[in-house]
This record gives C-alpha cells, structure tokens and sequence, in this order.
C-alpha cells in the first residue's frame, strides 16, 4: 500500500522533506489558466473537521510545466499531476503535454467543490484524457454524487486506471453572528469527519469496479489506512492529517504495520482480499 | 530551522494570566527560539488543527507564548496546566530583520506577544509603545518593563515620530495606520493557518500585489509590501 497526499495538502516545493517520506506526490491542481483562487478567509475548523475554499489557485498550465514541473521531478519521489479544468478539451490538453519522464500519473480532478462544475460528465473527460496520454489516468469522484458506483463504472468503461476516493465535501459554517466564515460562503469539508463517508464510497466503488483506488477522507492513523485497504483501497492518501503533523507520512507507515498485526493479517493487500470474502467484507449497503 | 519531520512533545512548565492574556510557558528541549517574529504551531488540545503563535519570552530552557482566548483553541491552551504536554513546530516563517538603526517597538493588545523576545534581542536599546483597549488588557504591559502604554481611546499611531524604524505587531487597522505613518516600517501580520508550512494554501495576503501564503512569506512584513492593502483600506 503506497502513501501519497491528497492534492492540494502538501507544497512538495516548500516542504520537500515531507514530500519525499510520500511514495507518490500529488501536484495542487493544474487548470489551463493561472487562478488566484478564493479571497481570505480560506480555512476554519469545525467539529472534527476543517472547511477550505482555496478555489484551485495555481500557476496555470504554462508556468506549472516550465518552472514547476522539473523542479518537483528532481524530488526523487514520482509526481502524479493533478488536472482540472472546465470542459473535456482543458483535461484533455494538458494531459497531452505532460511526458512521462516528469509525470508518473494523471489524476483528473472531477470534483472540486470550490469551483463550477465542468460542463462535460466525468466519462467524456476521462475519454478524451485517455487519447490524450498513455500515463496512468486516476479519476477523483465526489462522495457527493448521488451514485458514486454508478460514475466509478462509467469512468472504468472510458478508460479510467484506477480511481481517487474522495474529495472534499461542499459545506458551511457560521460565526456566532450568524455568517460564513469563509468569504466564499461554502467550502470543502475535510478531516475526520469525512471517514466514513470515504469508506462507503471506496466500498462500493471497488465492488463496482475493481479498480486500483486511492482512498482518501480522514485517515489520521496506520489504523484509518488498514479500514481503507479493508474498504477496498490499494492505496492511502493523506490530507488534512498533514497539516497538524507533517511527520504524519512515515508516522502513518509505521502504525500501519503495527495496525496489520493487530488485526491479524499480513499486510494491506491481505486485508483488500480478506475483505472480499463474503464473512469478512464489511456489510456496507450499496 | 527545525526540520518538518514532525512536531516535538513538551511539557508545560507554567502558566500565569495576564489580564485576559495567559502566558504559557513550555520546555524548550530540541527547539530552537529563532528570530523574533517567527512563530510556532501549537496542539490545541482536543482540537484538529494546530494555533500559530509568535514567540513571546525564551528564558533558558523555556519558550513562552502569549495567548488570548479568543476561541476553543486558544481556551484549550489557556487551560493547560505544568506537566501537561502538547506538541509544537517551529520556528517557522520569517522574523523581524534586526539591523535597523533607531528601532521603536509598538504593539496592540495581544499583538505586544513578539516584542518581549525582540526586545531582549534588541540588547534592550528600543523604545517601546503599547496600546491597549482596557486597563485589564494593558496588564499585559508588565512583560515589557519601560514601556510607554496608552489604552483606547488614546492610540499608539498618534505617538509615534516618523523618525524611527517601526517595528510592529497589532490589529489589522493599526498596521494599516503605521504602514501610512512608517514606509518602511516593519509589520508581523496575522491570518488564520492550518499548516504554518506552505501545505495549506490558507493564509494568503495580498503582498506585492497578489495573494501569497503569510506562512511562508511572513507573519513580518516590509509594509511597502503591502502598499495596495493599505491603500484600499485608507
């Protein structure tokens, strides 16, 4: 079971010491145009969570690719860039000018909650990012699709190598004088309290599909990861968790091996395929 | 700096109030105190995320925190006792540049929190003006002994001689009157922060002219860095 970040949590550039106890990195999002992203205030916390509304800031395709790009490949560490955009044509693009000797994988932003949705269904993004590159293409689905499997089939039937589960949730929170604290008003929900959440849908995604998956949401500890790979998962990623701890990579791996133990199985792998067995899976209604 | 590997556990070896204010004091161990101005990421008990905080006082063997208990973060800290334990990053982000040639430190309410370790930094040659919003708050004042205090409606801006290289910590609106008064003061800013080390892409400021993360080019700030912030709000 690898270890990556959940894109957008981690500046490998600013923090490359961190970034290189990851198995993969994850880029922040690339759009074909630079973005600013949201006015402050950007992050609050909440019961068991956070709320972020960055709004996709980055420096846009051009710059990510001559200044941003190599650098990050000189890491030691694989890059998976993350692509978003507002039509198949903007994945599409930039998927295509990515070269296999920076990038290692692809994964599509389908569901950035601080931002319009794309006009174009997540099949028809992830086929024309299929004609576009022959990298590895992870697509990152919203647990906020009423029929999250029914999307996972859809983007495995287009070409999709693995999906990316999940991203944050679209929510709100007020101040004691009633408004936002955020001043784009909503934003995506992160943290613990998405666990859960993350664990249904990679359930069902893996049973829908089969896929690799990189499940995501909440993990804090080698024990959340284990529930993971026990959910289906092939792979980890760390978000909010990176925040209070920036150790929290080798942490994670560490606790990981430990978890196995407790739990009685060998490794990660040991526990996607115990789960797949009708007495162990957990019991998760689709 | 200290390496990002992971945040270090210390013991808490004081806590004393201050008028609304709690100086927390914790053992030093491997930290180093760092530049005045930079700051720590403090565990905020039973919380999710870590609190930045300048640093206030490093006597030996101890770093020392300011904390105004403004949420249940910082009241989860303020209600930490000695022998309690949290764990702590840094120092982080970038300090006050200490070769100016006529310091003058000002501060408002809990924004005095870096002045007391710039001060002893400083060789103890600065004047010091503090403004505060009460008599309660200005106990606060006896961590930086000498120090001229006026308390609202008095304000600090209205003190200080141009002729001196300001120093500065405070509320939005006082950085924003001493950046007018003192181009080239110095400012340490404040914005809300999950990470304090680049990861979140939270805290941006307009400085130079475009949204960049304080954490990383601040919390201090030359004000001409701020030239369009301040001149919207003016």
């Amino acid at each position: 079971m690898r270890i990556l970040n959940a894109s957008g949590c981690l500046d490998a550039l600013a923090a490359p010491e961190v970034a290189r106890e990851l198995d993969a990195f994850v880029t922040k999002t690339v759009t074909p145009l630079p973005r600013e992203g949201s006015a402050p205030p950007r992050i609050a916390e909440t019961a068991h969570g956070m709320l972020n509304a960055i709004g996709l800031a980055n420096p846009g395709r051009d710059r990510f690719l001559a200044e941003h790009l190599p650098r990050l490949s000189q890491l030691g560490v694989p890059i998976w860039v993350s692509v978003g955009g507002f039509t198949a044509a903007d994945y599409a693009e930039t998927c295509a000018v990515l070269r296999s000797d920076e990038a290692a994988a692809v994964e599509l932003n389908l569901s950035c909650p601080n931002v319009d949705e794309a006009a174009d269904s997540a099949a028809e993004i992830v086929a024309a990012c299929r004609r576009a590159t022959e990298l590895p293409l992870y697509a990152k689905l919203s647990a906020a699709h009423p029929e999250i499997a029914e999307v996972a089939r859809a983007v495995a039937a287009a070409g999709a190598d693995g999906l990316s589960l999940i991203n944050t949730l679209r929510a709100v929170a007020l101040d004691s004088r009633l408004r936002p604290l955020l001043a784009r008003g909503s934003g995506g929900l992160s943290g613990p309290v998405l666990k859960p959440v993350a664990l249904h849908a990679v359930s069902i995604c893996h049973e829908a599909t089969g896929l690799p998956i990189v499940g995501m949401g909440g993990i804090q500890s080698g024990g959340d990861a284990l529930e993971f790979a026990a959910c289906g998962a092939s792979d980890v990623a760390l978000g909010t968790v990176l925040f209070a701890d920036p150790g929290a990579p080798a942490r994670v791996r560490a606790e990981l091996a430990a978890a196995c133990e407790d739990a009685g199985v060998v490794s990660p792998d040991d526990a996607r395929a115990s789960a797949k067995s009708p007495e162990t899976q957990p019991k998760v209604p689709a | 700096m200290q390496s990002l590997a992971s945040p270090s556990r210390h013991r808490v070896t004081g806590s004393e109030t201050l008028g609304p204010y709690t100086l927390l004091r914790l053992e030093r161990r491997n930290l180093e105190p760092g530049v005045p101005g930079q700051f720590f990421m403090l565990e905020a008990p039973g919380r999710l995320l870590p609190r930045p905080f300048s640093l206030c006082l490093a006597p030996t063997g101890e770093l020392g925190f300011l904390v105004d208990p403004i949420g249940p973060g910082t009241q989860a800290l303020c209600d930490l006792r000695p022998g309690d334990e949290i764990r702590v990053l840094g120092p982080l982000g970038q300090g006050y540049r200490l070769d100016v040639a006529r310091p003058l430190l000002v501060g408002g309410g809990i924004g005095i929190a870096p002045l007391p370790y710039l001060a002893e930094q400083l060789e103890g040659a600065a004047p010091v003006l503090l403004g505060f919003r009460s008599a309660e708050h200005a106990e606060a004042a006896a961590l930086l002994p000498g120090a001229e205090v006026v308390i609202d409606p008095v304000l600090v801006t209205e003190l200080i001689d141009p002729g001196f290289d300001v120093m500065a910590c405070g509320p939005e609106p006082m950085l924003q009157a001493v950046a007018e008064l003192c181009p080239t003061a110095q400012l340490a800013w404040e914005a809300p922060m999950a990470c304090g080390y680049g990861a979140c892409y939270g805290c941006v400021v307009e400085i130079d002219g475009a949204l960049k993360r304080l954490c990383l080019e601040g919390p201090v700030l030359d004000a001409a860095r701020l030239r369009a912030r301040v001149e919207a709000a003016a």
